[in-house]
């Protein structure tokens, strides 16, 4: 493989794996929650890349064909969804606690 | 109107009545108030109208009333000796009695035996239904006036509560009614029954409804006393009764008294069989009972089954004649007349009917002086042709020693209607003094006559009662001004009781009936061959008693309604009743003037000599006693009718006139006889001490033998029942400690341990980082590759 082949499956891919580990260490560094939200997005259309590339009939033979794009649509709606309840508890936590710094909600740990 | 179709029908309708309005009246009596009393009323009236009908529609027209032939059946032998051979008798041209047996319904068959709700419906049932009904229903009517009281709350003056004031309680006027209706359902079916275990059923339920409304007034502790009284005393001789059944049924097979059909023979005819002319004699199952041993004999020493029962046919006769079985009619017999002393309140049981004037008056006029107390006369009039002589002697003598006890304790009592109780039960012992020297038709008639004059007396009574608002005579005096009504209708009852007339012309019912009575003891007497002692002494007493019947009456009279008011202020505030109270007096005064007298022929004396049970009508002679039954007919000749009559007028006028000059005149001072006579006095007052004999004798130890063993119960055997409860308490703790505590909940314990310790040691894994708990994900995930990638098989993929 090499970056001078023609775009294929492994080109998307890669860059969905790339979007992912970003997510995820944003997830994980991040204190501020908005971050942490922007990190969850991320992992979540670097997962959606690779379901629209396994979809494309245009990159290879054995597609999942419509199948992959609607279930990259359902992680569409799915995510907003998931955004708005989280704002909301962002929005909460904020005014409880003037700050949104995710340390600082441990009230229910064990 | 077919009679064996109609009678029963139209009586059989007149006994349901009371009882639909005891069922209405048990379920929605309290909403119904006083319409529930127009509904007894009602139904008690519509059960008269039946009655009527069935006697004037259904019996009359067939049964032809006039007297059958008197003249000819006068015992020729009489007019020269004084003495008759029993073989000598004529024989009765009329061998046929009018009576309808039959079922309505047969309650279980055993192989032969069966019990059936029957009924035994002849002129003496039709009598008695139209009497019942008639009085109850005027009673009925006068019940509307009396109890009035009890249509709203109702104040209890002789109930004082622990705080001094006196009870109040809801009012009881539809359920008196209710018991009423009971009452005339269970005495209309005790007349009707055809069976004598179907008559015990109702003499139950007499009882019970007598116990009913004696303890009417239940918080008097004093009403509820003499209910139990009643109850107690009356099963006492309910038990001789049941004796009487059980020999009864053991021996014959049958309870029935007439013959459903001619294979099934019921007891009269047992005991009185066609074949033998109606004589009584030993039915030969009840001797072959009584000869056992030798029927067993017979039966060992045959070779086959038809020949023994052969033999035992022939040797039945013989036996017999040795008097086998003799003795299980004496019992029989004697059982029977035990349960109607109870009934009727003879002597040595007489004295619950006393006491039983703790009900309301009302009660006192319909339960003891007309029917429940008639009943047991009805069954002894009943059951007349299965006595054996040995047994009418029996209630001869006991009726003898009632009549004269009762009459002189009603000489002393002031209490109005303990007057009239004694009265009651002394006329009862006339009537059973009668039947036992053998004048059926004469004990009848005076059931029916004291009926109405009884009757008549204890409503006045009870007018009395409501006018002045106490029983004791002494209070009383000079109402006849205040009362007319009842004053007067009370005159007539005491004429009637006292039997007033003009001798040999006309009279009260009472002249004819205790005429009746006197005639057939005095030829008991006269016709006797040898040992007269007994029939003179019942004489004696009988027309001795009579005078002092005079005298108590006319002292009631006289001390109630005559002279000079002895408590102004009671005196003050009588009144007469009202209309509804002293009608029925009037009614019922009308009857106890005429009920005896003959219309064309017509007359109660002829329709219950068509009642005469078979073969009674004859002479009889006893197997161990020595006494000669007299036909009943000998006694209306002319040599014992003069001097009875005479006699009975003049002991009669005798008590009058000694009323007259005690209470009437006050020419006498009665407190200085008391004075004289101070142990009769005191005697009598005490009522021959037979309360506190039975107290002494039975109540007595039955309550120290109850205290003995409240004593055991109490020591022993609580004792004992605590000891185990103890054990079983200790056993249970032990089994509490150990079992459940130590095993049970050790067990739960460590679970819920287990979990406890697993939930801390888990929780130190919630920190609360959210950065750390993506990091476990990443490293769990990247865990989870590396496990997968090591172990990766193709087993694992399935």
């Amino acid at each position: 493989m090499s970056l001078f082949e023609p775009v294929g499956v492994t080109h998307y891919l890669i860059v969905g794996a790339v979007m992912f580990v970003i997510g995820a260490i944003c997830m994980a560094t991040k204190r501020n929650a908005l971050g942490i939200l922007m990190g969850i997005e991320l992992v979540l259309n670097g997962a959606n890349i690779n379901f629209v590339a396994f979809g494309s009939q245009y990159l290879r033979t054995e597609t999942l064909g419509l199948d992959g794009q609607l279930v990259a649509l359902f992680v569409i709606v799915l995510a907003a969804a998931e955004a708005a309840v989280a704002l909301a508890i962002a929005l909460n936590f904020y005014n409880n606690h003037a700050t949104i710094d995710v340390d600082r909600a441990d009230e229910l740990k064990g | 109107m077919v009679p064996s179709e109609w009678l029963p029908r139209l009586l059989g309708i007149a006994v349901l009545l009371p009882l639909v309005a005891f069922v209405v009246n048990v379920l929605v009596g309290p909403a119904l108030k006083k319409y529930a009393a127009y509904l007894s009323t009602l139904m008690i009236c519509l059960a008269f109208v039946c009655s009527m009908t069935a006697l004037v529609l259904a019996w009359l027209p067939y049964h032809d009333p006039a007297p059958a032939g008197h003249g000819d059946s006068e015992p020729h032998a009489a007019a020269t000796s004084m003495i008759i051979p029993v073989a000598d008798q004529p024989q009765h041209a009329h061998q046929e009695i009018a009576a309808y047996t039959g079922y309505w319904y047969r309650l279980g068959q055993f192989g032969s035996l069966h019990l059936d709700i029957g009924y035994y419906i002849d002129s003496l049932a039709v009598c008695m239904f139209c009497m019942v009904t008639l009085i109850a229903s005027c009673i009925h009517f006068y019940s509307i006036g009396y109890m009035h009281d009890e249509e709203s709350e109702y104040t209890d003056h002789e109930v004082t509560l622990s705080d001094g004031s006196y009870l109040t309680r809801p009012g009881r006027f539809p359920r008196f009614f209710q018991y009423l209706s009971l009452f005339c359902f269970s005495m209309l079916g005790l007349v009707i029954s055809g069976n004598i275990a179907m008559t015990f059923v109702f003499w139950e339920l007499v009882g019970i409804c007598s116990y009913f409304l004696i303890g009417f007034y239940v918080e008097r502790p004093s009403a509820s006393t003499a209910a139990n009284k009643a109850f107690i005393v009356n099963r006492v001789g309910d038990f001789g009764m049941i004796i009487g059944l059980m020999v009864i049924w053991s021996t014959l097979g049958t309870f029935n008294f007439g013959d459903i059909t001619k294979d099934e023979p019921g007891i009269f005819s047992l005991v009185r069989p066609a074949e033998h002319q109606h004589e009584l004699i030993v039915p030969a199952k009840m001797v072959q009972e009584a000869a056992s041993e030798k029927v067993a004999e017979i039966v060992q020493h045959s070779e086959s089954l038809e020949t023994a029962l052969s033999e035992i046919d022939a040797c039945t006769d013989d036996w017999r004649k040795e008097g086998y079985g003799y003795w299980l009619m004496i019992v029989a017999g004697l059982g029977i007349f035990c349960g109607c002393v109870g009934k009727s309140a003879q002597f040595p049981l007489q004295t619950w009917l006393p006491d039983a004037m703790e009900g309301p008056t009302p009660v006192s006029a319909l339960v003891h002086s007309a029917t429940m107390v008639a009943a047991g006369v009805f069954l002894v009039g009943r059951f007349f042709p299965v006595f054996v002589p040995e047994v009418l002697l029996v209630i001869a003598v006991v009726g003898c020693i009632t009549l004269f006890m009762a009459a002189t304790i009603a000489i002393t009592a002031t209490d109005i209607k303990r007057v009239l109780a004694y009265s009651t039960i002394s006329q009862l012992g006339y009537m059973m003094l009668a039947l036992g020297v053998g004048g059926w038709m004469a004990g009848m008639l005076h059931l029916f006559t004291h009926a109405f004059f009884k009757s008549l007396l204890f409503m006045c009574s009870g007018s009395v009662i409501h006018g002045v608002h106490t029983n004791e005579m002494t209070e009383m005096g000079g109402l006849r001004k205040k009362m007319p009504v009842t004053a007067y209708t009370m005159l007539i009852g005491c004429l009637a009781i006292s039997g007033a007339g003009i001798p040999f012309l006309i009279g009260f019912s009472g002249y004819y009936s205790k005429d009746a009575i006197l005639e057939q003891v005095f030829s008991f007497w006269r016709y006797q061959p040898e040992n007269a002692g007994w029939g003179a002494l019942f004489f004696l007493v009988a027309a001795g008693s009579a005078g002092i019947t005079a005298f108590y009456m006319f002292r009631l009279w006289f001390m109630t309604f005559a002279g000079a008011p002895r408590d102004q202020e009671r005196y003050d505030h009588a009144h007469e009743s009202p209309k509804v109270m002293y009608i029925p007096l009037i009614i019922l005064s009308i009857f106890a003037v005429g009920v005896a007298w003959n219309f064309f022929d017509v007359s109660l004396t002829n329709l219950l000599e068509q009642a005469r049970p078979l073969g009674t009508a004859a002479s009889v002679q006893g197997e161990i006693v020595q006494q000669w039954w007299p036909d009943e007919h000998l006694a209306h000749q002319e040599k014992i009718v003069f001097p009875v009559t005479l006699i009975a007028f003049g002991t009669a006028v005798t008590g009058f006139l000694l009323a007259m000059l005690f209470y009437g005149l006050r020419v006498l001072n009665a407190q200085e006889v008391q004075q004289q006579f101070h142990m009769v006095y005191r005697f009598l007052l005490n009522k021959w001490w037979f309360d506190e004999l039975y107290d002494f004798l039975w109540v007595r130890p039955t309550l120290l033998i109850s205290r003995l063993v409240t004593g055991i119960d109490r020591r022993w055997i609580d004792g004992l029942i605590d000891g185990l409860a103890d054990c079983t308490k200790r056993f249970s703790q032990w089994g509490d400690r150990w079992v459940d505590q130590g095993v049970v909940d050790g067990f739960a314990n460590l679970i819920a341990r287990w979990t406890f310790n697993t939930g801390l040691s888990l929780r130190r894994v919630q920190t609360g980082q959210l950065r750390q708990y993506v990091m476990f994900i990443a490293l769990g995930t990247v865990a989870i590759f590396i496990l997968i990638s090591l172990f990766w098989s193709r087993t694992l993929a399935g």
